[in-house]
């Protein structure tokens, strides 16, 4: 039976503490990255409380978050279109560990929200959208898979507490039922 | 069958890009590509690869952003964390093959972005030599650089010379941000950084994004007439960066076996007399002398050759006519794309204030930087 | 792309290699990649000497723990004066190995091409989750604290939602591979477990729980890729690499419809053509789909045209999977049964498939006759796929 032999040498991780020569050692590194002409605006708009798009002038879809080309048409894209932030939950988890693995008190909802955009096919496979927080919603509308297809929008933080990031949205949470946004 | 660069385009060289995001830099240099081959990216390319490495962009999955800006979305688009001209081989290999008409290459820079560069070299040691906590982790260019003088009989002058040559031809460089009117005196009077470099002879960081666009024969002749030849490219590694113990100080093989590879793809015995005039690594001064030895273009001395004259722009072999990596600054994995690009625009006749006369074939060659024993070379031609 | 009556020179596998599988190994990450080449090396009889070119993957830097991790591996990997690149596509990079291999020897350019995967995750402390931490946009996704389990979780909820497939459906699947490398001796999630113990096992990223995703594992594989006057000296039984593909889909995955691996039929589509395979449901013999997860061997079997979209779980509950069955899956054990030292676990995988159309598995041997064999690898955000199709 192929492989005959497999080379390697199982240590616990408390054996490995006990070796000779372990070197820890932490990386310093730290960047500032330029957001660029797309996301600069974009961020500034949610500073303000507005989701911006843009328009690919050759397909006509309005690409949220924006970028400064269509990267299937491969053409610049050219207007800022805002969208109303409203849309539907594509797909909802919850999660019960945080981003080192570690154990939460509160578990967290997450989704992706399908956004309400000019340009976009009913259920076309790419949309416009925003991956977030979901509030307002339950682990077991997610088990249940009600979550699905919930048209929720935005809740912003107060605008004295928004600082042109992502964070400025608090997360997603359902609309009201026959509210309009 | 040949490949031909069929396309160049590039944005940046400067030492900050600030009104662009690296992806909006890498899409800039992409339709310039384009468009100067003359090919949609969305029907006509059948590949694209980019060339980039995780902490230099300060992404652990950095390949997760190639595809968007440069039409590669939903077609076949791979990265190799190598110089940009280690892709540029790998396109050649892909054309070759029989299976690929038209590939896309990609490399781009942004340092400006990084707040710690002396660190993320630092992070390329061994963990063995990490614990030496050696003050400048580029150590080993010294060491190089001092083997290479003992070695060669090259002085520290001589070293002075070809930081000279090179800063000062690149004013005439628009692509040469680091160019500087110096003097040999000044130069031997700075204080050394690394000994015996001084920082005049340790290129700066530019920001970047450069797109080469490559072909077969039949599709560049189809595009009209400025492609460019590719008749070789090789390249190779000396020793891992976990074995700088077993690396033959100041010698490069790598940059010696690659060269090899890429005469004996290009039918190149004589690259003195075969060739009109090199774009070659200088990062450190010592590295283009060394470069032109490994070469095969040191004649009797790289250093003796240098102080006659013969590598001047009107000499007898022009090195770096573009004012080298020591104008134009190191564009991390895009050092050697920068290398070529320049070669490409000379051979096609555009390479405005820094143009040289009547010459059809040239030889690019790259290394990867400290601390790393990988070089690159290529032989480039017009008809 | 053309059909491959074009291609230079045929390629064939006439190695291939592993280390073992583990949590934590005591070898350096050279010395990992260097048990894998010499494995390798000699299952074709070869030596280093014979061998013209290089071909690394390895996943992100952070695991290892160095910047510019191909430099450092080149050496274990047999790259001492010889050409060498790494290639790095996420996880899809072990599948990428032996499709850049494949154009080093197609090419004319190299006789023989010694392709290794390495991956050591246990560098990373306290845990390699920490790693996946710096994967994001560093803009718009970094500041909302992600686990990489997140976006793994909502594209099994979305594939659950549209396919209607439940959880026990999907757990089947680690039962089924994890109980096949118990025959594997590299494994190291072996085990007999039933659905109820993965639906019992801890809650990570509902619906992801432990038992549905691989392990963090050390651990290398390589291959010896030659051309065919090469093969046909070495071998009596090469293995031909008939077709390569790969693709990568946009990076904002939030604005796709994660139900379905688009990625992965592009790029399968490729290499299909390329290998003249019209009907892979019905002419691929066996196959070793992408198994970081469960659900990922059930979305992948559907991206590589194996079954019809949101049929795989059907035919899973039925046993065509099986080591018995039809169309045998991950029949090694894939990354859920063996581990998943993520660039080497894909080049494990096509190892896999080396062994089993050469009917050198043993105990793990698939009970049809075989002659056609499809691996696939994917990685980044939801994005990379990388396929080879192999024959006798």
């Amino acid at each position: 039976m192929k492989p005959e032999r497999v080379p390697g040498r199982y240590i616990r991780e408390e054996d490995l503490r006990r070796l000779p020569g372990v070197i820890e050692y932490t990386p310093t590194a730290r960047y500032s990255y330029s957001a660029g002409q797309a996301l600069s605006e974009f961020l500034r708009g949610l500073k303000d409380g507005r989701i911006l798009g843009k328009l690919c002038p050759s397909c006509r879809r309005v690409l949220v978050p924006p970028r400064v080309y269509c990267e299937f048409c491969f053409t610049p894209t050219t207007e800022w279109v805002e969208v109303t932030g409203a849309g539907r939950v594509e797909t909802a988890v919850t999660s019960y560990i945080g981003a080192a693995r570690e154990r939460l008190e509160k578990p967290e909802i997450i989704g992706v929200i399908r956004l309400d955009a000019p340009g976009h096919a009913e259920n076309s496979f790419d949309f416009a959208g925003l991956f977030h927080k979901l509030c307002g919603v339950t682990e077991d509308d997610v088990k249940s898979g009600r979550v699905i297809g919930m048209r929720v929008k935005p809740r912003w933080k107060p605008v004295h507490e928004r600082m042109g990031s992502i964070l400025d949205i608090e997360c997603f949470e359902p609309l009201q039922p026959r509210e309009v946004v | 069958m040949r490949v031909a660069v069929v396309g160049v385009g590039w944005y940046g060289f400067k030492p900050t890009v600030p009104e662009l995001s690296f992806r909006e830099m890498m899409f800039e240099a992409a339709v310039r590509a384009y468009e100067d081959a003359g090919l949609d990216p969305r029907r006509d390319v059948d590949a694209f690869i980019s060339c980039q490495e995780d902490f230099w962009e300060g992404i652990a999955i950095s390949d997760e952003f190639a595809p968007e800006p440069i039409g590669g979305v939903l077609r076949p688009t791979m990265t190799i964390t190598g110089d940009g001209l280690q892709c540029v081989g790998q396109a050649y290999m892909m054309i070759k093959s029989g299976a690929f008409n038209v590939v896309a290459v990609e490399a781009h820079a942004k340092p400006s972005d990084i707040m710690s560069p002396q660190e993320i070299y630092e992070f390329s040691l061994d963990p063995n030599i990490r614990t030496l906590k050696i003050p400048n982790p580029l150590f080993q260019a010294g060491l190089d650089a001092v083997a290479y003088m003992r070695r060669s009989g090259a002085s520290r002058e001589h070293l002075a010379m070809v930081a000279v040559k090179n800063k000062v031809r690149g004013l005439l460089n628009p692509r040469a941000s680091h160019s500087a009117k110096v003097t040999l005196d000044q130069v031997l009077d700075s204080k050394p950084v690394i000994h015996p470099l001084t920082r005049y002879e340790i290129a700066g960081f530019t920001d970047v994004a450069i797109n080469v666009v490559l072909a077969s024969e039949d599709v560049a002749r189809r595009l009209g007439d400025k492609h460019v030849w590719v008749e070789g490219i090789w390249w190779a590694t000396e020793v891992g960066t976990g074995a700088v113990e077993w690396h033959e100080w100041g010698r490069m093989p790598s940059m010696r076996l690659a060269a090899l590879g890429a005469y004996k793809l290009a039918g190149v015995e004589d690259p003195l007399r075969q060739t009109d005039f090199s774009e070659v690594e200088d990062r450190f001064s010592y590295m283009e002398l060394l470069s032109l030895e490994e070469l095969g273009l040191g004649g009797g001395g790289a250093h003796r050759m240098l102080e006659s004259g013969y590598y001047n722009p009107e000499g007898g072999y022009p090195v770096n006519p573009s004012g080298g990596s020591l104008s134009m600054g190191v564009t991390l994995e895009a050092t050697g794309l920068s290398r070529l690009l320049e070669v490409v625009l000379q051979l096609r006749g555009e390479a405005g204030g820094v143009q040289l006369k009547d010459v059809r074939r040239a030889v690019v060659a790259s290394w990867r930087g400290p601390p790393t024993y990988t070089s690159i070379v290529a032989v480039v031609s017009r008809d | 792309m053309k059909s491959n009556i074009f291609v230079k020179d045929k390629v064939a596998i006439v190695g291939a290699g592993l280390t073992l599988f583990r949590r934590r190994l005591l070898e350096t990450p050279r010395e990992l990649a260097w048990e894998a080449s010499r494995e390798a090396l000699s299952s074709a009889g070869l030596t280093l000497k014979d061998i013209d070119c290089i071909v690394v993957g390895s996943a992100p830097d952070a695991f290892d723990g160095i910047h510019m991790k191909g430099e450092y591996l080149a050496d274990g990997s047999g790259g001492f004066n010889k050409p060498v690149v790494r290639v790095f596509v996420g996880g899809g990079t072990g599948v990428m190995v032996p499709v850049v291999a494949w154009w080093h020897v197609a090419s004319g350019l190299c006789k023989t091409v010694l392709a290794v995967g390495e991956e050591k995750m246990s560098h990373a402390y306290p845990h390699p989750q920490g790693v996946f931490a710096y994967i994001w946009d560093p803009i718009l996704e970094r500041p909302l604290g992600p686990n990489l389990i997140w976006i793994f979780a909502l594209e099994m909820r979305r594939y659950m939602h549209v396919c209607n497939a439940s959880k026990e459906d999907i757990a089947l699947v680690s039962v089924k591979n994890k109980r096949n490398a118990l025959d594997h001796p590299a494994a190291q999630a072996a085990a007999k477990i039933t659905v109820d113990d993965v639906l019992k096992s801890e809650v990570l990223v509902w619906p992801v729980q432990l038992l549905d995703i691989s392990p963090v594992s050390d651990g290398a594989a390589a291959l010896v890729l030659a051309s065919e006057s090469v093969a046909r000296r070495v071998t009596d039984t090469p293995v031909w690499v008939e077709g390569i593909g790969f693709t990568l889909d946009n990076t904002h995955w939030y604005n796709r419809d994660l139900a379905y691996p688009r990625y992965l039929e592009y790029a399968a589509r490729m290499a299909y053509k390329m290998a003249g395979i019209e009907r892979p449901w019905k002419e691929i013999d066996v196959a070793e789909p992408y198994d970081p997860f469960d659900y990922k061997e059930l979305h992948h079997i559907e991206g590589l045209m194996l079954a019809r979209r949101c049929e795989a779980p059907k035919l899973l509950k039925e046993g065509y999977f099986d080591r018995s069955g039809e169309l045998p899956t991950s029949p090694g054990g894939g990354l859920l049964g063996v581990g998943n030292p993520i660039a080497a676990a894909g080049v494990m995988k096509v190892a896999e498939l080396f062994w089993q159309l050469r009917y050198e598995a043993g105990a793990r041997q698939v009970k049809k006759p075989v002659h056609k064999a499809v691996a696939n690898a994917w990685g980044d955000l939801m994005q990379a796929g990388t396929v080879v199709v192999l024959s006798t």
